[in-house]
Order: structure tokens, then sequence, then C-alpha cells
């Protein structure tokens, strides 16, 4: 019976119909695509994108120089130089990361003890040529003013899991 | 004006040149629309949207396309022929074109309505083979060379049980003459009386114009994209062109000699409003829909099986068939008697 059986479906083709059916009902189910340029799908306030130096309310940078990004970091992409500046504080001189060489494992803003590198929502600083991913502080610096209002909610949103 | 076109020699030729675009011009638009339907079909059945930026649902993709495929550069690889290997993408095209001389869009609609149609169009589908092998041989690579090797070893088999089945049709038509047997199929449609050989035809016109999942000659897995691997810009265009239509064709060739043609469904009045070509153009949609919605659905065959499948289950069924159906009109006397039905 089951060697009957097994023949006359493979002469229907009952599997193959089976197939058929199964994309025909795909082809009627409202589709999944989120037009990606127009539409973008939502981010946890934890995502790590590209980084940004931030600055306190009053303007002041955040960043101590404390060097410990630098040391923790796995990929040695950040490079800081500092010294002292006029009212005896210490600040960078220069504070430069590599993005091709950085992983966004997202270390660097877990070291800082003054919340000033951090990783924001931003993925979409492709760039044309490999010198523009050499980001230097000023850079780092307009990438803070620039998502300040955006970080700043998403240290608070993660603040109860820290 | 009849008479300028119908008597003189310079009208005569106006005229065919006319009545050749008439059918091109709709036929490589329809090309150029198939690959985008082909991926709009196949991004719905995948849970996608498929291109839509360009122009409304994405209708000018297919110019994008072309406009890039054009304006690419063409490379010839060093160690290619180059005559042959710029000759292979022209045979493919030229040859899904000219076959569409004799297919009939309405009764005694046909560029050529010759006697022999049916074995014009069986002679122009094995010269597809050609194009195929030559370019596999003339690009001098060897995912190319068994890429064309497996093509025409693909397009052989599969079309001895096109012809068989073919033979039946024609048994019960008694005529090879596209526009006799699309008149045979007046009272019922030939997909019912032989269903079994529709399907065996269907899936040999997969085979036949290389579609998934018998699509082993461009089997990207294994052999990056088979006989066309080093083509590019128009050259590939042109293969690519051309495989659409001969899915076009393939197409053509089940609604003529399965679905009726352009007859409507039933004889009766808000059917036969319709106009003959409008019937045959929604048949061929169809079976464009069924080869996309195949390719969507199934994954791609083993070589051996694919052999398999052509000599050992599709010969010898196709084969019986013949015999069976030459036996019962045999039987009931209703074997056509000579000539047109």
């Amino acid at each position: 019976m089951g060697t009957l059986d097994r023949t006359v479906r493979s002469f229907l083709l009952a599997e193959l119909v089976a197939g058929m059916g199964a994309t025909l009902r795909a082809f009627f189910k409202p589709k999944v695509t989120i037009n990606y340029p127009y539409e973008k799908g939502p981010l946890s306030p934890r995502f790590r994108g590209e980084h940004a130096l931030r600055r306190y309310p009053n303007g002041e940078e955040r960043c101590i120089a404390c060097k410990l990004c630098e040391a923790t970091c796995p990929a040695e992409a950040i490079t800081i130089e500092s010294e002292p500046r006029d009212d005896g504080s210490r600040r960078t001189t220069r504070y430069d990361i590599d993005m091709t060489k950085c992983i966004y494992c997202g270390l660097c803003e877990e070291a800082c003890p003054v919340d000033a590198i951090v990783e924001g929502p931003n993925y979409e600083f492709a760039t044309e040529t490999r010198e523009e991913l050499m980001y230097n502080k000023d850079k780092l610096l307009a990438n803070g003013d620039r998502w300040e209002s955006v970080l700043a909610r998403r240290l608070e949103l993660d603040a109860p899991y820290r | 004006m009849a008479h300028f076109f119908l008597h003189t020699m310079i009208g005569q030729v106006i005229l065919t040149v006319l009545e050749a675009l008439a059918v091109l011009v709709p036929l490589l638009l329809g090309v150029a629309y198939l690959t985008l339907a082909e991926r709009k079909v196949m991004a719905a059945m995948q849970l996608r949207k498929g291109p839509n930026v360009n122009g409304p649902f994405g209708v000018l993709q297919a110019f994008a396309d072309a406009i890039k495929m054009i304006t690419k550069e063409t490379v010839i690889p060093s160690g290619a022929n180059r005559f042959l290997f710029l000759f292979a993408p022209f045979l493919t095209f030229s040859l899904a074109m000219t076959a569409w001389a004799v297919i009939p869009t309405n009764d005694g609609w046909a560029i050529a309505n010759i006697n022999v149609g049916v074995l014009y169009l069986l002679a122009i589908s094995s010269l597809g083979v050609y194009g195929v092998l030559i370019a596999g041989w003339a690009s001098n690579s060897k995912y190319a060379f068994l890429g064309g090797l497996r093509a025409a070893a693909q397009m052989v088999s599969y079309e001895v049980s096109i012809g068989l089945v073919i033979v039946s049709v024609l048994l019960a038509v008694g005529s090879l003459n596209l526009n006799d047997i699309v008149l045979a199929q007046r009272h019922v449609w030939f997909c019912l009386p032989m269903f079994p050989m529709f399907i065996i035809f269907f899936i040999s016109a997969l085979a036949e114009t290389n579609r998934a999942p018998f699509d082993l000659p461009e089997g990207e897995s294994e052999l990056v994209a088979g006989f066309f691997v080093e083509y590019s810009a128009l050259a590939f265009g042109l293969f690519f062109l051309g495989e659409y239509a001969n899915m076009f064709l393939m197409s053509g060739m089940v609604s003529i000699l399965f679905l009726g043609g352009w007859l409507p469904p039933i004889g009766i009045a808000p059917f036969t409003w319709i106009p003959g070509p409008l019937w045959l153009i929604a048949k061929i949609l169809f079976c464009l829909f069924v080869f996309i919605w195949v390719r969507a659905t199934f994954p791609r065959y083993r070589y051996d099986q694919l052999m398999r499948l052509g000599w050992k289950v599709f010969l010898p069924l196709s084969l019986v068939w013949m015999v069976l159906t030459a036996g019962f009109l045999l039987a009931t006397g209703l074997l056509p008697q000579g000539g047109a039905s």
C-alpha cells in the first residue's frame, strides 16, 4: 500500500503542487520589506555606531585625557596626546580614532569615567575615500554637537541597566 | 494603397518590415518588462517588495538596466576567439527573434503562415544550442566551457521529449501548420485531453530555456554563471534578452499547442468580444508567470537527476502517450484525414 501511495503521489506531482501552493500563498501575504533609505528600523539605545566626543552643557569638553579608552581599545584604533591647559586642567591636544580599525565593541565608552567618548546611533557615515575615516578631535566633537540631544537621551534610557 | 503594398516589390518589402516590427517591438518591450516582472514576482513570493524606486512600482527599472547594459565596456578575454565570441550572443538573440515569424497571433495573423510551422520552430530552437555552445567554447574559460557543454547536453535531451509531445499533438491535428493546430482546438483545448503531455511539455520547456530548476548551465554555485561568465555589457545583454525571448517563445508554443492560441476559453458572448491577440497575450503571460513561480519555488536539480528525468521518465512517457494517442485515434476513427482540419 505504501509503495502504491508513494507512486501515485509522485505521478500526481503532489509535493511539487504543495510547494507551489506555499509560494503562491506567500505571493499574497503582506511584505516585510523596510524601504531602507526612506524608512529605517528601530535602534536600541545601546546601538554602537559612529563615535562622538561630548561636552558639558556649559560647552566645556568632557574628556579629561585619562587615556583609559586608548588603553582598553582592543583594535588600538584610538590615539591620544595631552598636556595641561593654561587653567591647569588636563586636556587632550589630539584625539584620533581610525574608523577603519575600530571594531565597534563599545569598550571605549564603557571605560570612559566621564561619558565623554560614546558610540552614537549614526551608522550612515560611509565615505568615498579612506582618509575621511581617520577621525580627529574636531570631527568627533562636531559629531558630539550634532547628536548631543540623542546621545543624552540614550544614556538616560540605558542608565537603569548599568 | 493596398495595390502598392501587395503588388509592388518595394511595397512588399516595406510591408514585411512593418510586420516584423509589429511583432519585434512589443516582443522586446515584453522582454524588458519580463525581467522586471520576474524580480517583482520572485520578490513577492519571498515576502519582499522588489525594485520600486525608479518610477512608480519600479516601472522604469527595465530602462535603467538597459541603459546600464549599453553604456558599460565590452570586455573580450585575451584568449578568446574574437569573432565567435561576439557572434554567439547575436546568434542566440536573433534566433529567439526569428522564431516569432510563424507564431500566429490571430486567425491567419502570422508573418509567415507556412505549412511546416512546427518543424520550423523545432529547427530554430535546435539551432539555439549553437549560440550557447559557441559562447562556451569561444570564451576559452573552463567555467564557460563546462557551462556550454551542460547547456548543449540538456537542450538536446529535452528536445527529444518535446518533439515526441509535439508529435502526439500533431497526430490529433493532422497538420504542421500552427494556424491549423489552434483551429483544431475550437471545441476543447489540448491541455485537457492531453494533460500529462501538457505538463511534460511545460517542464521540458523549462529545461529547454535553461530556467530554474533546470538552470544547471548557469549554476552559480559551481559554474559562476555558466556559458556567459566572460560576457559583459551589450554582449551579455543580448544573451540575457535572448534567454528571456526564448521564454516568451516557449510560452507562445505552450499557448498554441495546448492552450488554444488566440481562442477564448468558451466560444460564447462575453469571451468572444475580447480580440484574439489579447487572449494569446494573456495565455503567454500566464505561462511566464508560472515560469517565474516555478523558479521561486524549486531548488536546482542535480545534473544526473536532470538527465535521468529527461531520458528515463519523459522519453518513455511521451513515447507511450504518442502510441496511445495514435491507437485511440485509429480505433475511434477520429484520425484526421490529411491536410487542413
